[in-house]
């Protein structure tokens, strides 16, 4: 038995490695931490660092290359590693929960949801209504509010964030000494994440669990946590609470991930952000000395060749530099040695309108069963798009917000013509653009770039970077093979990548070089109109950092509009002069960036801007939680379409009328039927993260 | 579930309306003269303007495809031109028959080779998945008449286990088939074997990779448990349509085994009425596996169902 009863897990000098062929590399190295029961610990790192790694070996579920190569897991005392199958199953189903990152898939799609938690709960000597009982009791506590219905469905009738409710009951069935979260909200939308975040720690405060809360994401790690462990390439290089991440975190690449991540208000051309230079090493190389040094701004000849310890500082954190007393002292700046490299818009050179919709509607027929049509029932539709008018501005952003399901790709694929609008006009320069792709001009094709989310399935995978960028640029501007080649080299220069990237397939590039390598392709045509959706979702913090920035750049330098699509309401205000906020295919708010995210604003955009997880978690702002799931967009909710979840619905008039514009501001519209000085009276104005660029 | 199932019967007599057509056309228009068909190269104008009026050769197309379904569906199926017997009770035998024989092929042939797929599956990768996926190609890259006549001669002739000739005579029943059923059953089950045993194997490893196992897995259930509960029906979804299609043809596919062994099918009925040019016959055992396939796709389509919600509750 542990002589410390009161640690729920200790990690001691963990190294777990993977064989790969002949050889096996060491994905995490000589980790220790320990969790307390009740104590919530995140651990925080980009892809690479080695935390799922870490989480899965904990657990005992490596894959079946990995394995255990030093240290020691104790749950409660228990050794794990070198515990026997049958025995560890005994753990798994009393001791250890798992909530996994995708909730879609991690539920049987063939069982009902009543069953596969009765299985989770059943220890085999009860009756099957007696653990349904329990399941439904299960479900309640995670507040779903007809657990009847939710067990009696299959996962594929549950929303995300419902699904996700689902396997956190489950993981608290049996009351385990330990809760490991692997990414819980990562697919999530963020009104959604905000639910689930808060049921999380209320959770852990009521059954004093230990909690592992894994994430890539700073501001949830520091909004959920007590304590916060930072893993990069395998290793744990700093250990510290959410205060000391707040006020002074003492590693380089702590704070590089910290500048890195946009705080809601933040904008490019004021307080850009400071990216980390350069790529996570891969597991084959990494570095002799600092895992870091390659990448620091502040590294030494020293940095390179020792590795450094892990030191406890006076505060009780504990970190992973040679020069961490420097930084403490405030003798090093390290932003000084990081520039930003972003050029301030000039706003001078806007002027015209570069792409403009006009009432805008995409309807997608849904099919009707035989017996609807043999009763002449009339056709339904969804209502992805509904009237949508838009402007950009050129060399200016507009950013489009809203949740999956708002209609905000479709409008963007309305407007580049992959999907043929249902009405409303489109228009490029005044140029009016047909609704199919059939119906336009080659040479307006090439005006009208699109940069999709996913850079895997956007290249092609047996193409060098060379041949992709060179056809782009033969095809779009009519260029010789030789000219093409060398413009080739300076689109690759304009995203800030090598020239020998020319000879790499996408294979060979990281995820935010590949995305890249799509930003320079849809550069080659010169485009008026670049049309980014979710372009940087799902890059690492730091690389979507660089390349919000390399964004930035390019619009300066080339001059072209962008219609900026994003769940993400930080990066779209960082990027963004303009911002629209869609629900259920219509745009409610839309006004200038600064102005939007001030009162007055509309309820559902002040719902989104409480739901956004920041880091200084600033006094004063309450979430405003969102009743119920998005409502069905074949039958539109009737008056305002938000009334359903509406936390500001005054009554009738919301649920039978549509609601008028309303003008706060120049510029700046809403649609709601309260009148902006009365909304401004109820909205709490601290929303905006303090822009206190930290002062070194 | 029960407007699935009536829309799945709408679509099964649909198909079956569609087939039936088609046959008429192929069969009963296409061939030219089938009072010439009948009464011979010799036959005189008069006697052939007879038949044409009692066979309804002379009324529109659309007619006499109507009074021929409407005959076919109250039982008379015609007389074989070669035989002189009635057609319905011929076929009707046969077809008895080929029920026995396929159903004991799926008695062997369906446990067997989902045990070999989910063994393999389960084992992905290490030797004995490597020797089952080895075995069962080798034994699918023989001919069923090579399969047939090895089996013939270790079973029949060394080792006097099971008769070589299968003819049994009209009326026998399921058990005292039994021994004479075996040998062919073997040899068709060797053809679905390595088919079968991929599929399923191929479905069991595309479900071990997701995320609900390594869920059911954490939950502390005992391996079997996820196996049989979870991956199961997910996994043998795919096998389920294949093996429908597969009793479709174990029904009306089987000639080159019916022959070998000698065994009255509708596969060897079929081929006896082809080469005698012998158009009701054709057209009635046609029908008969078309309806074979049709039910067999239905039944396919139902289990699907019970097994896969995402279906059934669209």
């Amino acid at each position: 038995m542990s002589d410390e009863p009161h640690r729920a897990l200790e990690v001691e000098g963990l190294t777990v490695t993977y064989r790969r062929g002949q050889g096996s590399l060491d994905a995490v190295r000589n980790v220790s931490l320990r969790i307390a029961e009740g104590q919530a610990y995140g651990l925080v790192g980009e892809s690479g660092s080695g935390k799922s790694t870490l989480a899965l070996a904990i657990m005992q579920y490596l894959p079946e290359n990995g394995l255990i190569s030093g240290g020691a897991i104790r749950l409660a005392g228990q050794e794990l590693a070198t515990l026997p199958g049958e025995q560890m199953r005994q753990v798994w189903r009393e001791q250890i929960k798992l909530v996994p990152q995708d909730p879609g898939s991690s539920l049987n799609p063939s069982l009902r949801i009543g069953d596969q938690l009765d299985e989770a709960l059943s220890d085999g000597g009860e009756t099957r209504g007696g653990v349904r009982e329990r399941s439904l009791e299960q479900l309640r506590q995670v507040h779903i509010a007809d657990p009847e219905r939710v067990a009696a469905s299959y996962p594929h009738q549950l929303s995300g964030g419902m699904q996700q409710r689902v396997l956190i009951a489950m993981a608290l069935a049996g009351q385990p000494s330990l809760l490991i979260l692997d990414e819980p909200t990562t697919n999530l939308d963020v009104t959604t994440e905000a639910a689930i975040l808060d049921l999380v720690c209320e959770l852990v405060q009521s059954h004093q669990t230990a909690m592992l809360y894994v994430s890539h994401n700073l501001a949830v790690v520091a909004a959920v946590c007590d304590r916060i462990a930072v893993l990069y390439a395998g290793e744990l290089v700093e250990d510290l609470t959410p205060e000391q991440l707040r006020s002074q975190p003492l590693h380089p690449y702590t704070v590089g991930l910290l500048d890195s991540l946009p705080r809601v208000g933040q904008r490019a051309g004021v307080d850009p952000l400071l990216p980390i230079a350069g790529n996570m090493p891969r597991l084959d190389e990494v570095p002799a000395g600092c895992v870091f040094a390659p990448r620091c701004p502040i590294a030494l000849q020293l940095c390179h060749e020792l590795r450094p310890d892990l030191e406890a500082t006076q505060q009780g954190s504990l970190v992973r530099c040679h020069r961490w007393r420097e930084i403490q002292a405030g003798a090093v700046d390290l932003r000084a040695a990081r520039p930003a490299n972003v050029t301030a818009p000039d706003e001078s050179l806007s002027g015209k309108i570069a792409l403009e919709t006009k009432d805008l509607v995409k309807h997608f027929p849904v099919r009707r069963s035989l017996r609807e049509a043999l009763r002449r029932t009339p056709p339904r539709s969804v209502h992805a798009v509904d009237d949508v008018s838009l402007q950009v501005g050129q060399r200016r952003t507009l950013g489009l917000v809203g949740e999956s399901g708002s209609g905000k790709t479709t409008t963007a694929r309305c407007i580049v013509g992959l999907v043929e609008r249902t009405g409303g006009e489109v228009s490029l320069f005044d140029i009016a653009l047909a609704p199919g792709l059939d119906g336009r001009d080659a040479a307006v094709l090439h005006r009208l770039q699109m940069v999709f989310q996913n850079p895997e399935e956007a290249l092609n995978p047996h193409r060098t970077v060379g041949d992709v960028l060179q056809r782009s640029l033969e095809r779009m501007r009519g260029l010789g093979k030789t000219e093409a080649r060398q413009q080739a080299g300076r689109l690759l220069e304009a995203v800030r990548l090598p020239p020998s990237y020319l000879d790499h397939t996408p294979g060979q590039l990281s995820g935010g070089e590949k995305q890249r390598v799509a930003i320079a392709r849809a550069f080659a045509s010169n485009p008026d109109v670049l049309i980014l959706d979710e372009s940087v979702s799902a890059l690492d913090v730091s690389v979507q950092a660089s390349i919000l920035n390399l964004l930035t750049d390019l619009q300066s330098e080339q001059g072209s509009a962008y219609l900026f699509i994003s769940h993400d309401l930080a990066a779209v205000s960082y990027l963004a002069d303009d911002i629209a906020v869609m629900y259920l295919g219509q745009v409610v708010e839309i006004g200038p960036t600064e102005q939007v995210l001030q009162p007055p604003f509309h309820p559902y955009t002040e719902a989104l801007l409480s739901a956004v997880p920041r880091i200084d978690a600033a006094a004063g702002i309450e979430r405003i939680l969102l009743s119920g799931d998005l409502p069905s967009a074949v039958d539109p909710p009737g008056g305002c379409r938000f009334h359903t979840r509406c936390p500001r619905l005054l009554g009738e008039i919301c649920r039978t009328q549509a609601p008028p514009w309303q003008q706060a501001a120049p510029g700046h519209r809403y649609r709601c039927h309260i009148a902006p000085n009365e909304l401004a009276a109820m909205q709490s104005p601290a929303f905006r993260d303090h822009i206190t660029t930290v002062s070194p | 579930m029960s407007r699935y199932i009536a829309r799945r019967l709408l679509f099964l007599l649909l198909t079956l309306l569609l087939t039936s057509m088609i046959i008429f056309v192929v069969t009963q228009w296409l061939p030219g003269d089938v009072a010439r068909v009948i009464l011979g190269r010799e036959a005189s104008e008069p006697a052939l303007a007879a038949l044409r009026a009692e066979l309804g050769l002379d009324q529109p197309l659309p007619l006499q495809y109507v009074s021929w379904l409407g005959r076919f569906l109250t039982g008379d199926w015609g007389t074989s031109y070669s035989t002189g017997e009635p057609v319905r009770a011929l076929v009707l035998e046969r077809a008895g028959n080929s029920m026995m024989l396929a159903g004991l092929t799926l008695l062997i042939a369906v446990p067997l080779s989902l045990l070999l797929g989910v063994v393999a599956g389960l084992k992905a990768d290490k030797p004995l998945d490597a020797t089952i996926s080895i075995g069962s190609l080798a034994v699918v890259g023989l001919p069923e008449f090579v399969t047939g006549l090895i089996l013939i001669e270790v079973f029949a002739f060394r080792l006097h286990l099971f008769p070589a000739n299968s003819s049994i005579r009209p009326g026998t029943g399921f058990f005292e088939a039994l021994p004479q059923l075996v040998l062919p059953a073997l040899t068709a089950t060797f053809v679905l074997l390595a088919y079968v045993t991929r599929l399923t194997r191929a479905g069991v490893v595309e479900e071990m990779r997701q995320g609900y196992v390594r869920t059911a897995t954490l939950k502390g259930l005992p391996r079997r448990t996820v196996v049989g509960r979870h991956v199961l029906r997910n996994a043998l979804l795919p096998t389920i349509t294949v093996l429908a299609i597969s009793f479709g043809w174990l029904i009306g596919g089987l000639i080159v085994i019916e022959n070998v062994f000698n065994y009255p099918g509708l596969g060897r009925l079929m081929t006896f009425a082809i080469d005698r040019r012998d158009l009701p016959l054709m057209q009635a055992i046609t029908l008969i596996t078309v309806l074979a396939f049709a039910l067999a796709n239905l039944g396919a389509d139902l289990l699907y169902a019970g097994l896969n919600p995402r279906i059934r509750l669209e």
